[in-house]
């Protein structure tokens, strides 16, 4: 494949067979490993989807200063991007992240501006829109309530998943932002209605929880239920099990949330084996385990893993 | 019948600091009563009305009831029940 530049590449990743974690000829999991992108995750077609359009829309003008909460992966596609166009980035970021997040957004020239670690993503968020009244001159491209997030995956990764495999019956992606699957939740649901689509959302320690009231809590605008049909919370023991299953029966090394993603994928499979159904379940690898290394979650037990992944932001 | 209920921070000023409380009853609804019954004053902070308040998520053996019958979704021994507040995601958000 040839490109005029990095930031060309983007989209069209590989969707690869899993034959040993499959659980039968008729059940086959394939994982869409959107690690091969040009930042190494899932967010490089969301934050230059943002980018390019608030360009085209008038909102970024040479030299503008970007603004994002982000807890690493969107941060560092917009950082790579914004260097490549000319832009100034300022990340707000949940103190605690792994290092490796902080050492690439420095590396592509973002400013990191640490939000206190209690409260997590929703923290980054609150910090993120106080400095935007701030600094009414900045531009927050907003990727919880961006509607080129979702477009990027209604225009992308969901028609890339039907043409390689027309028979694709279940899609399961992470929820975050939503981005993923509101985007290709919306085009299943307007090109192939039968396809479940799946959420599986991290379940951290308690501190991540820690809200000082309920009126706190943070539903991003993105969100719309009615294009998922089920919503699996998953713990970072299921999550670190199945990352290192995934590396071990098909050498595939991804990032923790991708174990949480496979782990719900697995579910699936299981309930089609028992109900005798045949299945095609897509998922999502979103990012290779390279920026996790120091969380411990690939060395020791996993009851070792699970205590040191205590308190992080693990996905 | 006993169910565990997971309550998270913010809410075990109602539970005497307790993070799992048994509840019984044969739906969701029921074992919210019932947990209740002993811990009064919770009830009202995760229900609206008669629906989930919009920033409690409650999780049926780690699948959300929203997508499944609400409260109305069937409970039974051994199940556990998760309740967390809703957060901005991690990766993909995160």
């Amino acid at each position: 494949m040839r490109y005029d530049s990095a930031l060309d590449s983007i989209g069209n990743t590989p969707l690869v067979g899993l034959p040993r974690l499959s659980p039968s000829p008729d059940v086959r999991l394939w994982a869409k490993l959107e690690d091969r992108s040009p930042t190494g995750s899932v967010k490089d077609r969301a934050a230059v989807r943002m980018l390019v359009d608030a360009e085209k829309g008038g909102q970024l003008r040479p030299h503008c200063t970007i603004l994002e909460p982000t807890s690493g992966n969107t941060g560092i596609s917009l950082a790579m991007a914004a260097k490549l166009r000319g832009y100034r980035l300022v990340c707000v970021m949940p103190e605690n992240t792994s290092i490796e997040r902080r050492q690439l957004l420095q590396m592509w020239g973002a400013e990191i501006v640490s939000s206190p670690a209690a409260g997590g993503s929703n923290e980054a968020v609150r910090v993120a829109k106080r400095l935007a009244e701030e600094h009414p001159d900045w531009v927050m491209l907003y990727q919880y309530g961006n509607p080129a997030n979702a477009l990027a995956h209604y225009e992308g990764t969901g028609p890339e998943i039907l043409a390689d495999l027309p028979s694709v019956t279940h899609f399961v992606a992470g929820l975050g932002t939503t981005g993923t699957l509101m985007g290709v939740g919306r085009f299943f649901r307007e090109h192939k209605p039968a396809v479940r689509v799946i959420a599986a959302e991290p379940r951290y320690g308690e501190l991540v929880y820690g809200l000082r009231n309920l009126d706190e809590g943070f539903v991003p605008e993105l969100y719309d239920a009615e294009l998922i049909d089920s919503r699996f919370s998953v713990g970072p023991r299921d999550a670190v099990r199945r990352t290192r299953e995934l590396l071990e029966a098909e050498g595939i090394f991804a990032g923790i949330s991708t174990g949480a993603i496979l782990h719900a994928a697995l579910a699936q499979a299981a309930r089609c084996v028992k109900a005798g159904e045949a299945a095609d379940i897509v998922f999502v690898v979103a990012d290779g385990g390279w920026k996790y290394l120091s969380t411990g979650a690939y060395e020791g037990t996993i009851d070792e893993a699970e205590q040191r992944l205590e308190g992080q932001l693990w996905a | 019948m006993a169910v565990e209920v997971r309550i998270p921070t913010i809410l075990r000023t109602y539970t005497g600091g307790a993070k799992t409380v048994d509840g019984s009853g044969g739906t969701l609804a029921e074992v919210i009563d019932s947990v209740e019954s002993g811990n009064p004053g919770i009830k009202s902070r995760l229900l609206e009305g008669e629906d989930l308040r919009r920033f409690i998520n409650v999780y049926v053996n780690d699948e959300d009831v929203r997508f499944l019958s609400g409260l109305d979704t069937t409970v039974t021994d051994g199940d556990v029940v998760v309740v967390l507040p809703a957060v901005a995601g991690g990766q993909s958000g995160r």
